[in-house]
């Protein structure tokens, strides 16, 4: 009984972590490559799931909503890249805060206005519902095997386009010195609408892939990217690598944490007490754990070089 | 960088513009209840509250504005020194003469601990990790179960000075608190312009040459980050006393942000820019709220638009403005 819930506890850790990679790369490129600070990645994913949700009611089909709300959150990214960040590139880190706060105000409050304040939600496609056996009495949730798989499959992909290709050169080479590749005659300008237009699509891919497990409400964004910026400063700013392996601890370490905190404590101290700390202490150990490693190693687990 | 290090010498010619506005600003606050003397308690109680924010706002752009520490977790410091009065009134002790240092000291405290380890990291990773110490704070509050957990806390009546109830009247208590934000001014100001202060600014310019010069950055900011935390304590102690409650809200990450917005509204390194920034904010936030229930759909691009004409906040604004007329 105790390990299979600790199966299934170590299952939607991954899934958490898989979530939070898919945030966070997006992240920590546009970070790491334009200097940005993006507080209004939170909102992308969001938006991912609201459209998921939208175009679902429209075609009836989560094969086309998904298609359709990843073309329209790449559009949505490259817009708000060409109408306000571009602008910002060479201005102060306080610039980009306030100026990406204000769309996070904006977007969250403009799909209250659109899609009502109710939370929504989305039906997870028939071909993945229902559960999986993966041992005797331990029945999982398809559609959360296919988000993990998803994610892990997003990671390869994004893990052979960084370190294969002629764009992900670019892309590690501007991560370490934005103005020597400019320099050399790359037109910096194109790659990071690029990198910015890629990352907003993953934020929204994400936001996708969770609506059917999660209510999809207005500022569903802003406590998945608070995670997703502790991800990418445990991670160290810049290294994709660093994210992933970084998504997935904080992951596991919330999710565990939240499940078996309570249990462990009662080892050491009395019932009661140990009800009340526990919830506390497992909501903050991912922000004790980024403590710690930022204590031990200022600039995150695996800095970008150069950096 | 050449603006910022302009910015922080000696203007002779800005003394004027620089004397004459914070002492309009605290002639303005001092006339809003005698304005508000008829049936006016609204516009007294929404002054008080600009005022708390602004106190905070004004230790905030000690940190920001003098010495280039971003700190995300400010609101942190408010909420304990809140919860020092919510938690000490529950026990029965609501005398200001006690609930008062104890907010400083509790905000403090937890300033020169999370310090410690947050002025190690630089850049984003301080931004992040002060967040980190913010949600830590966060999440305790909101676990303390014998003091309402995530409800918060209600406070059963403001606190007495002394065994007076002096708090209790409405336009008491604005004028108190004009005081603790006028102390604040002063004292930051006169901080900002001490040998203390300078040393704090050569390390917001370049760390590396102040420390070869001989002094030890890392302990004079974390006595500003301290300062700045035990002044967010006053701010704490004075919206528990206002609202007569307390809740985790009052730490979010949400208002954390707040209040950076409010710095960077104002102007950033000019005291007086933090507490029009504060006015200006939740002024415009309860104007907006007045008008439509969506109003922060008008609010973020209008944020938007500030930071990209806008340059230098509202003070930059005022500024370029004098400048252009007094040029003719």
């Amino acid at each position: 009984m105790s390990t299979s819930l600790l199966i299934v506890q170590i299952l939607n850790g991954l899934q958490l972590g898989v979530l939070l990679f898919l945030i966070a790369a997006g992240l920590t490129l546009v970070f790491g490559v334009m200097d940005f600070i993006n507080l209004a990645h939170g909102v992308q994913y969001m938006l991912g799931a609201y459209l998921a949700v939208a175009f679902c009611a429209l075609t009836g089909s989560f094969l086309a909503a998904l298609m359709l709300a990843l073309a329209a959150t790449l559009a949505f990214g490259l817009l708000l890249e060409f109408a306000v960040f571009r602008h910002l590139y060479d201005r102060d880190h306080l610039d980009h805060v306030i100026a990406t706060f204000g769309i996070i105000l904006f977007l969250n409050h403009g799909v209250k206005l659109v899609w009502g304040a109710a939370p929504l939600s989305l039906p997870i496609p028939e071909l993945f519902s229902g559960s999986v056996k993966l041992a005797d009495g331990l029945l999982y949730p398809v559609w959360r095997l296919v988000v993990i798989g998803s994610g892990l499959v997003v990671a390869v992909l994004l893990y052979v386009l960084v370190a294969h290709t002629r764009i992900g050169m670019l892309v590690r080479a501007g991560a370490t010195n934005a103005a020597m590749v400019s320099a050399l005659g790359v037109n910096i300008r194109r790659l990071f609408m690029i990198v910015f237009g890629f990352g907003a699509m993953l934020a929204g891919f994400a936001g996708i892939m969770i609506a059917p497990i999660l209510s999809v409400e207005p500022g569903m964004g802003d406590t998945v990217l608070i995670l997703a910026f502790v991800v990418i400063v445990i991670g160290g700013i810049g290294s994709i690598r660093g994210a992933f392996l970084a998504a997935l601890l904080i992951g596991l370490v919330d999710t565990l944490g939240r499940s078996f905190s309570v249990d462990i404590l009662r080892l050491v101290m009395a019932p009661s007490p140990a009800r009340t700390v526990g919830p506390a202490i497992a909501s903050m150990l991912i922000y004790l754990l980024m403590a710690v490693v930022l204590y031990v190693r200022p600039t995150g687990l695996f800095p970008a070089k150069g950096r | 960088m050449s603006a910022s290090l302009a910015a922080s010498l000696p203007r002779p010619r800005g003394v004027l513009l620089a004397g004459t506005l914070p002492a309009c600003i605290f002639l303005v606050l001092a006339l809003v209840p005698i304005m508000a003397l008829s049936g006016g308690s609204y516009l007294v109680s929404l002054g008080s509250r600009v005022m708390i924010c602004a106190i905070a706002a004004v230790a905030l752009d000690l940190l920001i504005g003098f010495s280039a520490l971003i700190s995300f977790g400010h609101a942190a410091f408010i909420g304990l020194g809140a919860y020092a009065v919510g938690i000490l009134s529950a026990y029965g002790i609501s005398d200001a003469l006690v609930s008062l240092p104890t907010s400083l000291a509790v905000s403090a405290a937890y300033a020169f601990l999370s310090g410690v380890v947050c002025l190690r990291t630089k850049g984003v990773y301080f931004i992040m990790i002060t967040l980190a110490f913010g949600q830590m704070a966060f999440f305790t509050a909101s676990s303390l179960a014998p003091f309402g957990g995530d409800d918060g806390l209600t406070i059963a009546a403001r606190n007495t000075v002394a065994g007076f109830p002096l708090l209790r009247s409405d336009r008491v208590f604005y004028y108190i608190v004009l005081l603790c934000l006028l102390g604040t001014y002063l004292f930051c100001r006169a901080l900002v312009g001490s040998r203390f202060g300078r040393v704090v600014r050569g390390a917001k310019e370049n760390a590396v040459r102040m420390a070869t010069i001989g002094f030890d950055v890392y302990r004079f900011q974390l006595a500003t980050y301290v300062i700045a935390g035990a002044l967010a304590g006053l701010s704490g102690f004075l919206l528990a006393n206002a609202t007569e409650f307390v809740s985790p809200a009052y730490m979010s990450w949400q208002r954390s942000g707040e209040l950076i917005v409010m710095v960077l509204l104002g102007g950033l390194g000019s005291l007086d820019g933090a507490i029009i920034g504060a006015a200006a904010y939740l002024l415009t936030e309860e104007w907006l709220s007045g008008v439509t229930e969506h109003w922060k759909v008008i609010f973020g691009p209008v944020l938007v638009l500030i930071v990209l004409f806008a340059r230098g906040g509202l003070i930059g604004l005022t500024r370029a403005v004098v400048r252009r007329f007094s040029r003719g």
